[in-house]
């Protein structure tokens, strides 16, 4: 049984939307394709977990967001994300899917980075969004979801950087979702052309501990001939949301794409991350952590699909579970025909810290190819007794032994943030589960 | 600095129902070092990890106190901040803590809140304890033992003795895996806090060998999970020049392991 109930959203709606926005006629065209096919496809299957009862169609669909005037000044809710001592040179903030404050160093633009939001994007680099939007990574056909994605991308980011240019700095977005019913349908693309390199990092924020609402995002990142992309992100929903995310990056010949990603959502999540490794020598490393501790169910997929020749593909989960949490880890190595020579290695690591959660971690490999190596790991355990009773007989607490063992073990993603505020709050969210 | 007594009184410890200690009595003053020797299962270690409240050790009878207080009431943690320190044989590897995150933990669970020691102050005194030990200052940051080489962990543990600077300490095989050298570091950490603290020990060792570094005043030969043979630094020479086997014969035992 689905208890998915019609969409509150028509064609009529679909195109007013669109043309608010003033978007170009292929992506009205692209919206009003995914409206079609919301009724017919199905929910996405991620394996173990069901997700036929979730909240996907009760939400506002729009909320007006203020603009914040300086980083000096910004709300509450953000202050742990800037450094006031060290404010970031290129960073959008997203307020309810509006452009709340925007600032990229000139020397960037000047060197043809564009770095904006997405309906900016859609108007001043239309053929450049299309190339990559919904093509080559997510197609809007995938299930119910990536339709519903297509028809209603309220916000997002898009990032191009030209050839042969490395970025120093990193580029920093936050998504907040002031209003405690708005979805959102966020859109990021990243492309770092021939032989470029970047780093990202972005934020989620929501505040909608009652309020039921949905955040589907679809994120695609390409990485042409040897170009690198250092992506990282916290996302933390408040448990009303409910939440979808694919990420998904594409890397070509001798191209690397890594992420490091919080995963911190207090609602019900579907979270799903892959790397195809298309060009030869192209490498990943993907890295995830989670720390859960209300009642909600989370599903996390890390997959590399390895199609060129001589690719690698590096994953590494970490959880800690609390409380009633359930949640599945897949790591999935897929190999085809003719990626002679890939390696795909996968670790998950799970720690439990409370007889009522629900912790399981699924190591797969699907080869299609001889000449390989490939190797998983996988552990679901609880805190070594030893560890405790080493650290305790120094004279730390059990509740300070307990907590550093934990931070030590989301240690290895955590560290690999690429933005110290931005590590910094993801330790602090991983402090609050802990306390 | 205060003075200790910790004192062990007709002490019996099981692990899974298997009796291991059958009537340990001993006391350790500060300023004193004992030195428990024995062949393999024997019991030495059971007696260190008991003390120290190791979760797979079952206290059947006798009692552990520290200044009269009842140690085996406490929690590890709380023995561990009355005074009680334990150089474990087998440090566990703890991943994503650095050994720096964790000495400074340990430092300030025994101090108030409010009034935890100074980064600057902290520094300084793990530098001058690591070029003592003759550590390579890297060793800081690196994960708490985990990786570490013998040799490493078991200095890792004499750094954490020099700065805990517990009243009483424990050594348990602190000398297995050290060549000559590294024992001679080691041994003169163990001094130097013990002239700086008037630190009482309990050094648990297989050989001889430590104890030509580390001067015991007193010597106890454990066997069949007692104490079955006590005296002075002259004892361990004799072991170390006759072995075991006289003991045995001395007492009328075969078989001196607790399996007996």
């Amino acid at each position: 049984m689905t208890t998915v109930t019609k969409l509150p959203f028509d064609k009529e709606y679909v195109e007013q939307f669109s043309q608010k926005h003033n978007e170009p006629a292929w992506m009205q065209k692209l919206r009003l394709e995914g409206l079609d096919l919301v009724e017919s496809l199905d929910l996405p299957k991620p394996d173990k977990t069901n997700i036929n009862r979730w909240n996907f169609t009760n939400f506002e669909h729009t909320a007006e967001g203020e603009t914040i005037d300086s980083l000096e000044n910004v709300p509450a809710q953000l202050d742990d994300f800037i450094d006031e001592d060290n404010l970031p040179e290129n960073i959008i903030i997203l307020r309810n899917q509006a452009v709340a404050y925007h600032t990229v160093q000139e020397e960037l633009t000047a060197k043809g980075v564009i770095f904006t939001d997405i309906f900016t994007a859609l108007q001043e680099h239309s053929e450049l969004v299309e190339k990559y939007y919904m093509t080559d990574a997510v197609q809007v056909d995938e299930h119910k979801l990536t339709a519903l994605h297509a028809a209603l991308m309220n916000g997002g980011v898009f990032v191009y950087v030209p050839k042969d240019v490395k970025l120093e700095e990193p580029l920093q977005t936050l998504f907040w979702q002031e209003d405690k019913k708005a979805a959102l349908f966020n859109h990021v693309i990243v492309v770092a052309e021939e032989n470029s390199s970047v780093t990202y990092v972005e934020n989620y924020i929501s505040d909608n501990d009652e309020d039921a609402t949905v955040a589907n995002i679809i994120t695609e990142v390409f990485a042409a001939d040897n170009a690198y992309v250092s992506f990282g992100a916290v996302d933390h929903f408040a448990a009303g949301t409910t939440t979808f995310v694919n990420r998904r990056g594409v890397a070509g010949k001798g191209a690397k794409v890594d992420w490091a990603l919080g995963q911190m959502n207090e609602g019900h999540t579907v979270s799903e991350n892959e790397t195809h490794l298309v060009g030869d020598g192209s490498t990943t490393n993907m890295r995830t952590v989670t720390a859960a501790s209300g009642k909600q169910t989370q599903n996390f997929t890390n997959k590399t699909v390895h199609i060129g020749l001589d690719t690698d593909g590096q994953i590494s989960q970490r959880g800690v579970l609390f409380n009633k949490t359930s949640a599945i880890y897949n790591a999935i190595g897929k190999i085809e025909d003719g990626a002679t020579r890939a390696n795909a290695e996968q670790e998950s690591r799970l720690l439990m810290l409370s007889g009522n959660a629900r912790g399981d971690a699924n190591p797969i490999l699907l080869i299609d190819e001889d000449d390989v190596t490939a190797g998983h790991a996988a552990s679901v355990g609880r805190i070594d007794d030893m560890q405790m009773y080493y650290l305790q007989s120094r004279g730390i607490s059990q509740a300070e032994a307990e907590r550093l063992i934990i931070h030590g073990f989301l240690a290895p993603v955590v560290n690999e943030l690429p933005i110290e505020t931005v590590k910094n709050q993801l330790s602090q969210l991983i402090e609050g589960k802990i306390n | 600095m205060a003075d200790y007594t910790l004192e062990i009184k007709d002490l019996h410890v099981s692990i899974e129902d298997k009796e291991i200690l059958k009537g340990v009595t001993l006391t350790i003053n500060s300023g004193e070092f004992h030195a428990v020797m024995g062949p393999n299962g024997t019991g030495k270690s059971t007696l260190a990890a008991a003390i120290m409240g190791h979760p797979k050790y079952e206290i059947t009878s006798g009692s552990v106190t520290l200044n009269g207080e009842d140690l085996l009431e406490m929690e590890v943690d709380e023995r561990a901040r009355a005074g009680v320190f334990l150089g474990m044989q087998y440090p566990s590897e703890i991943s994503g803590v650095t050994t720096s995150d964790f000495l400074r933990s340990s430092i300030n669970a025994r101090r108030e809140e409010g009034n935890e020691i100074s980064l600057m102050k902290f520094i300084k005194e793990m530098d001058g304890a690591l070029d003592d030990l003759e550590i390579d200052k890297n060793m800081a940051q690196r994960y708490l033992n985990e990786g570490f080489s013998g040799g490493e962990k078991k200095r890792n543990e004499i750094l954490q003795l020099m700065m805990l600077q517990p009243g009483i300490a424990i050594l348990d095989e602190i000398d297995s895996g050290l060549d000559i050298d590294a024992l001679k570091v080691v041994a003169d950490g163990v001094n130097k806090v013990r002239e700086e603290t008037g630190l009482g020990c309990l050094i648990i060792t297989h050989y001889q060998r430590l104890l030509n570094y580390i001067k015991p005043d007193h010597v106890h030969i454990i066997m069949q999970g007692k104490i079955v043979k006590s005296g002075g630094a002259e004892l361990a020479q004799r072991l170390e020049a006759e072995g075991y086997e006289w003991i045995k014969e001395e007492l009328g035992i075969e078989d001196e392991t607790v399996n007996a």
